[in-house]
């Protein structure tokens, strides 16, 4: 295997451990849309990154940070539903990069893969951020799991007995933000949640528990990379679709074979 | 020994007051019930005694380090989170596979312990919850419309079952119900609420009380009638008060 492979591989890998239960939290807490608005504007993080001469992964987590708390305060003034706000916060931040990008003539851009994902661009850094981040994440929620689980099921019930779900919503929002500005390279800003949401839907087919869920969608990520991965090789598409197809083909499998599986249980318990 | 002292307490939300003024106190091994028609602030009430909401107005005291066990008015669990009934026991605290046992034997749902929280019935999953709630061993217990989506003999028995548990526990149960000929006669105190107090006091006093017979009819307190007051004032549909003139009853004054 060539360098660049396996840098990109390592670093794929890295990401879907960390997506997997992540994944999860943002299908139970029906985020998908929070995540969205969240990465398009990791694109108007790169351009202050370039245009402040800052490190790229950390102007992105600025930037995405901003706009969650953002969309938060928003929120609790409620004048105008989320979905709304979440277009707005979204596509103004994702076209305020854009131009921003344009007025730094100085500076190369690589549009493409910057929107989905370019595993050439994975450097030996790249790939020890990732696991530096992924290895934080992973602590954090492992120690926060009853509480993020707990607030995630009901708010008020975790509040009232005795966890603090504003903090947790907070440490998942700088969590999904960071999540977002390491998958950036691999997958692109616009396949982001993708990579979040098809693998835990995926598991969901098969866990009894929130816990094996998330495990499940951890392995189920991981599977999707490595497949991903290889067929960009193959038919030298962009990484970032290419792992979206391949998570994609795993879903409508286990959809198969879920309703295959509950098929033959069921016929078992009629007789 | 008091679990829960609240003093003239109010809540506003866009310029509006959701409650107001409402005092109620919940002792140890003492059933406090919370009645009043839709939106007169009962589940406001209970946030705010359990501190999930902030009150923008009067005192509440807590006992130090009250263990609270709430089972909230509305919890649908998504289907997108596969949870058994032995894992939502474990939602909040770290019990035991025993004391998992125990609290679903004690509340008559054993054989469904692995089954997922969403395909329990009404019943069932009242009971689930109420198990969860119970587990923590908690000194204050409270109860948002525990018996929803049961039939009538299912919530004799859910009532039934919260009794023996506050003999057994000795905790404080505040309890929400809109309908209330099960739940009086168990009862140690009744709050009458619709946006304040109207009335409180024992059962039978709060059900022949002109506040009550107006917010629930007359047909509902016949049953208990036992003593009359005079009333000081009427509510508009929204809640609001319009004094009449010239009398005061014993436990409506707004003050």
């Amino acid at each position: 295997m060539d360098d660049f492979i396996l840098r990109a591989m390592l670093a794929g890998i890295g990401l879907a451990l960390v997506a997997g239960p992540l994944g999860c939290f943002v299908v139970w807490r029906r985020m998908a849309y929070f995540g969205d608005t969240m990465s398009h504007s990791a694109l108007l993080g790169v351009a202050l990154a370039f245009l402040l001469n800052i490190n790229l992964m950390l102007g992105v987590l600025a930037v995405t940070v901003t706009v969650s708390l953002c969309l938060l305060i928003l929120q609790k003034r409620g004048s105008l539903s989320t979905d709304a706000l979440l277009g707005l916060l979204s596509h103004s931040a994702l076209a305020l990069g854009m131009v921003l990008i344009a007025f730094m003539s100085h500076v190369r851009f690589d549009l493409l893969s910057l929107l989905f994902g370019d595993i050439l661009a994975v450097g030996n850094e790249d790939v020890i951020a990732i696991y530096a981040c992924a290895a934080v994440i992973l602590g954090l929620m492992y120690f926060l799991w009853r509480p993020l689980l707990a607030s995630t099921v009901n708010r008020e019930l975790a509040e009232a007995e005795g966890f603090n779900p504003d903090l947790t919503q907070l440490i998942f929002m700088v969590m999904m933000a960071a999540i977002i500005a390491i998958a950036m390279k691999i997958v692109g800003v616009l396949l982001i949640t993708a990579l979040l949401i098809i693998p835990a839907a995926t598991a969901r087919w098969f866990a009894r528990t929130p816990e094996q869920m998330a495990v499940a969608s951890s392995v189920i990520g991981v599977a999707s990379v490595v497949l991903g991965l290889e067929g960009s090789l193959q038919f030298d598409s962009a990484s970032g679709p290419s792992i979206v197809m391949a998570s994609l083909c795993l879903f409508l499998l286990s959809l198969f074979a879920s309703r295959l599986l509950n098929g033959v249980l069921g016929k078992e318990r009629g007789q | 020994m008091q679990l829960i002292e609240m003093d003239g307490v109010g809540i506003k939300r866009q310029g509006r007051w959701l409650i107001q003024n409402v005092s109620l106190n919940v002792k140890s091994g003492e059933i406090v019930t919370l009645i009043g028609p839709n939106g007169a602030g009962k589940s406001t009430t209970a946030k705010t005694a359990l501190g999930v909401l902030k009150a923008d107005a009067g005192s509440i005291k807590r006992k130090p380090n009250l263990k609270v066990g709430y089972v909230p008015q509305k919890l649908a669990i998504d289907w997108t989170m596969p949870l058994t009934v032995r894992r939502l026991m474990s939602l909040t605290a770290k019990p035991s596979k025993g004391e998992i046992d125990a609290v679903l034997e004690k509340t008559g749902i054993s054989h469904l312990i692995d089954s997922n929280v969403q395909q329990l019935s009404g019943g069932e999953y009242q009971r689930a919850l109420l198990a969860r709630a119970i587990l923590r061993a908690p000194d204050l217990l409270v109860l948002d419309e525990p018996v929803q989506g049961v039939d009538y003999s299912g919530e004799i028995a859910l009532y039934n079952l919260i009794l023996k548990i506050r003999e057994e526990l000795n905790c404080g149960i505040l309890l929400i119900s809109h309908d209330l000929h099960v739940v009086m006669a168990q009862t140690d105190t009744v709050v009458c609420l619709n946006g304040h107090v109207c009335c409180s006091g024992a059962p039978e006093q709060v059900a022949a009380s002109d506040a009550y017979k107006q917010l629930f009819g007359d047909p509902a307190s016949q049953s208990l009638a036992i003593y009359h007051h005079h009333h000081d004032h009427s509510h508009k549909a929204d809640g609001t008060i319009v004094p009449s003139k010239g009398n005061s009853g014993d436990c409506c004054n707004h003050g």
